[in-house]
């Protein structure tokens, strides 16, 4: 299992530096003299070759992408070496001059807000719906909640995010505009504003979710040994809670290992959506600006996610099913 | 969009079941019954009703805006009111008889020949997207499952690469690092390089099985070539998994392409997509909320309506009833 392990990570730790380097290909080859731009208007080929001087654009880029690649580890410096950026350095903004890595930390928290409430919300929705469906097959219950699943999954997240907002703040004035309040600020105003981009992020997560449980519990359910349980005269909730859970929900954990280190990207949405400034939002405003440091940065973010997510699942499969864990042994 | 990753595993469960017993000879047999289980079905028959409206609409749009009088990028002054911050003129967005769904507020466009000229070019896309990953897909998996060995490894690391991409926040990075002229058509490859690996992980397994078939088994023994035996025996019985496949792809690539319209690094203006008009309502939807409902809804309709399409086949497939 160690090996197993160590054979995983060392895959991960490649498949991340290729990530990094399929990305600075296409940030700083591919796209325009980022000198140029930070120029502005007013601009002399002098100061152009100063910038670039400066920021390392004119080595080789083999060494430019080994000084991005060692100043997340080590640090770098820019420029004679007066400026210095400390150990995990991505880089600075173009626009605001900011360190990345700090403009990331700063905003993370608001995003994983969004992303661990959101997720709390679909697995509760999600499953619930889905195996009250099961039970409940053909009536009136199942059908109307399959058919709002089903609209669910069809529905882009910022047609329900502006439809939500129209009606729930604009028309009923039940919820304000959302803005990124803390928890420790008062619990209260918290849930109140992150309710809605909950809400949004949830809804597509939550339609799949249902309709997934629904399948594999009424799969697990026409099995032989819930039939063999049934058989032994054990009392329904118990067939079901003892039985039929366990086998149908064992694949949902590692859709949701994936869906969840993948939630930078829904989240993106959502968060350009209600104004809140996460990191998904960072993202979206430096596009429109052509900020590359920052989207590089958060690129490598959420690959460094889904990877570690993949890792996670393989594991968590091990652990939840014990028939991989008897073959592995 | 961020499409779930239980979307894809739902996908998945497409596996042998139905193309299991079937060789090439019962395909004919099995497309009537298929033809005929779909046409008994009254939801599917709407959906498939509602892509073919939008395939028409969008085929024959510069027919439509002449007939209805104006075009995607006319600007109609008269139809706004500049007293009331450049707000349609009458009722439910500025709809009358001269501007069938209304007029843009701020420049007075005409959102009927928007949506018609939009429907072209989110359908364009989505099924290029769909034609072209479903291509890649088909040979990949095909080369993967049949030969195996060296040829497996490759292609199934570089799936594995492409897939530990996030792949939203991915396709709209590398849109934006490249230059905007020809968006449709980076759109489409952006899209395509990102989507086939999750179709051609399933014709990869499939073909595994196929494989291991005795009438593959029956086809070597006779003689036949490799490039024959996944052309006549092999391609034929992926058919169903490919439509089911395929139809549910589509509803993802419209979304995707209208995320990232909306997002402003997808279609560029002034060419109009659905996703991009909702983009742009976004700034309106409070007082004028026709303008954010109709791209909206023809939107949902859409992917609704593939949906549909595709969840029925899956059921029709696997339970076999084709047979």
């Amino acid at each position: 299992m160690a090996r197993y392990i160590a054979g995983r990570i060392g895959a991960m730790i490649l498949l991340l530096f290729l990530v990094c380097l399929f990305t600075y290909v296409i940030f700083f080859v591919l796209s325009p003299d980022p000198a140029v731009q930070i120029c502005g208007k007013n601009c002399t080929p002098d100061r152009i070759n100063q910038i670039r001087e400066n920021l390392g654009l004119d080595q080789p880029f083999l060494t430019q992408f080994w000084t991005f690649l060692s100043g997340i580890f080590v640090g770098r410096t820019y420029g004679d070496g007066s400026i210095v950026c400390s150990a995990p350095c991505l880089g600075y903004s173009f626009q605001s001059s900011e360190p990345v890595w700090d403009m990331i930390t700063a905003r993370l928290p608001v995003s994983a807000t969004v992303a661990v409430g959101a997720a709390v919300l679909w697995l509760l929705s999600g499953i619930s719906a889905g195996l009250i469906s099961a039970l409940k097959q053909r009536t009136w219950w199942d059908r109307s909640a399959m058919v709002v699943a089903l609209g669910g999954i069809s529905i882009p997240n910022y047609v329900v995010a502006l439809l939500l907002q129209y009606v729930l703040v604009v028309k009923l004035k039940l919820l304000p505009f959302p803005q990124p309040v803390k928890f420790t600020d008062s619990p209260g105003l918290w849930f109140e504003n992150y309710l809605m981009p909950w809400l949004v992020l949830s809804f597509a997560y939550s339609s799949v979710y249902a309709r997934l449980t629904r399948a594999n519990v009424i799969d697990t359910m026409a099995e032989n040994y819930v039939r063999t349980a049934r058989a032994k005269g054990l009392a329904n909730a118990l067939v079901i809670r003892r039985h039929a859970l366990r086998p149908a929900l064992t694949p949902l954990a590692t859709i949701f290992a994936m869906d969840f280190a993948g939630l930078l990207g829904g989240a993106l949405i959502t968060e350009t959506v209600f104004g809140l400034n996460g990191v998904g939002k960072m993202a979206a405003d430096s596009i429109t600006k052509n900020d590359q440091p920052v989207i590089m940065a958060v690129t490598l973010l959420a690959a460094f996610l889904v990877i570690v997510g993949n890792i996670v699942v393989d594991l968590l499969y091990g652990l939840l099913d014990p028939r991989v864990r008897t073959a592995s042994a | 969009m961020g499409i779930p990753a239980g979307l894809e595993t739902q996908i998945d469960s497409v596996a042998p079941g139905g193309s299991e017993e079937p060789t090439a000879t019962a395909g004919g047999h099995r497309q009537n019954a298929l033809r005929r289980a779909l046409r008994s079905d009254a939801a599917v028959l709407v959906s498939a009703g509602y892509i073919v409206l939008v395939l028409l609409v969008a085929v024959f749009a510069p027919l439509l805006t002449k007939i209805s009088g104006w075009g995607p990028l006319e600007f109609d002054q008269s139809a706004i009111d500049p007293n009331l911050g450049s707000m349609p003129k009458g009722w439910g967005g500025g709809i009358s008889g001269n501007h069938w769904l209304g007029v843009e507020p701020g420049n007075g466009r005409d959102i009927f020949a928007r949506i018609v000229y939009g429907a072209r070019v989110s359908m364009t896309i989505a099924i290029a997207a769909t034609a072209l990953t479903t291509l890649i897909a088909v040979i990949c998996g095909l080369l993967a499952g049949f030969y195996g060995g060296k040829i497996d490894q490759v292609i199934s690391r570089v799936m594995d690469f492409l897939m530990a991409f996030p792949a939203l926040i991915f396709m709209i990075a590398v849109l934006s690092a490249l230059p905007a002229e020809n968006r449709q058509y980076l759109l489409v490859l952006v899209i395509a390089v990102f989507g086939w690996p999750y179709l051609a992980r399933i014709v990869r397994s499939q073909t595994i099985s196929l494989t291991r078939r005795e009438f593959v088994e029956a086809a070597r023994a006779s003689g036949a070539s490799g490039p024959r035996i996944v052309f006549t025996e092999i391609l034929p019985n992926l058919r169903s998994t490919l439509i089911v496949m395929t139809t549910l792809a589509v509803p993802g690539y419209i979304g995707t392409e209208a995320g990232l319209s909306f997002l402003g690094v997808g279609v560029v203006p002034p060419t109009p997509s659905w996703g991009q008009m909702i983009a742009s309502s976004t700034h309106w939807y409070a007082v004028d909320p026709a303008y954010f409902i109709i791209p909206s809804a023809c939107l949902f309709l859409l992917v609704l309506s593939f949906t549909v399409l595709g969840d029925r086949l899956r059921v029709i497939v696997d339970s076999g009833e084709v047979r």
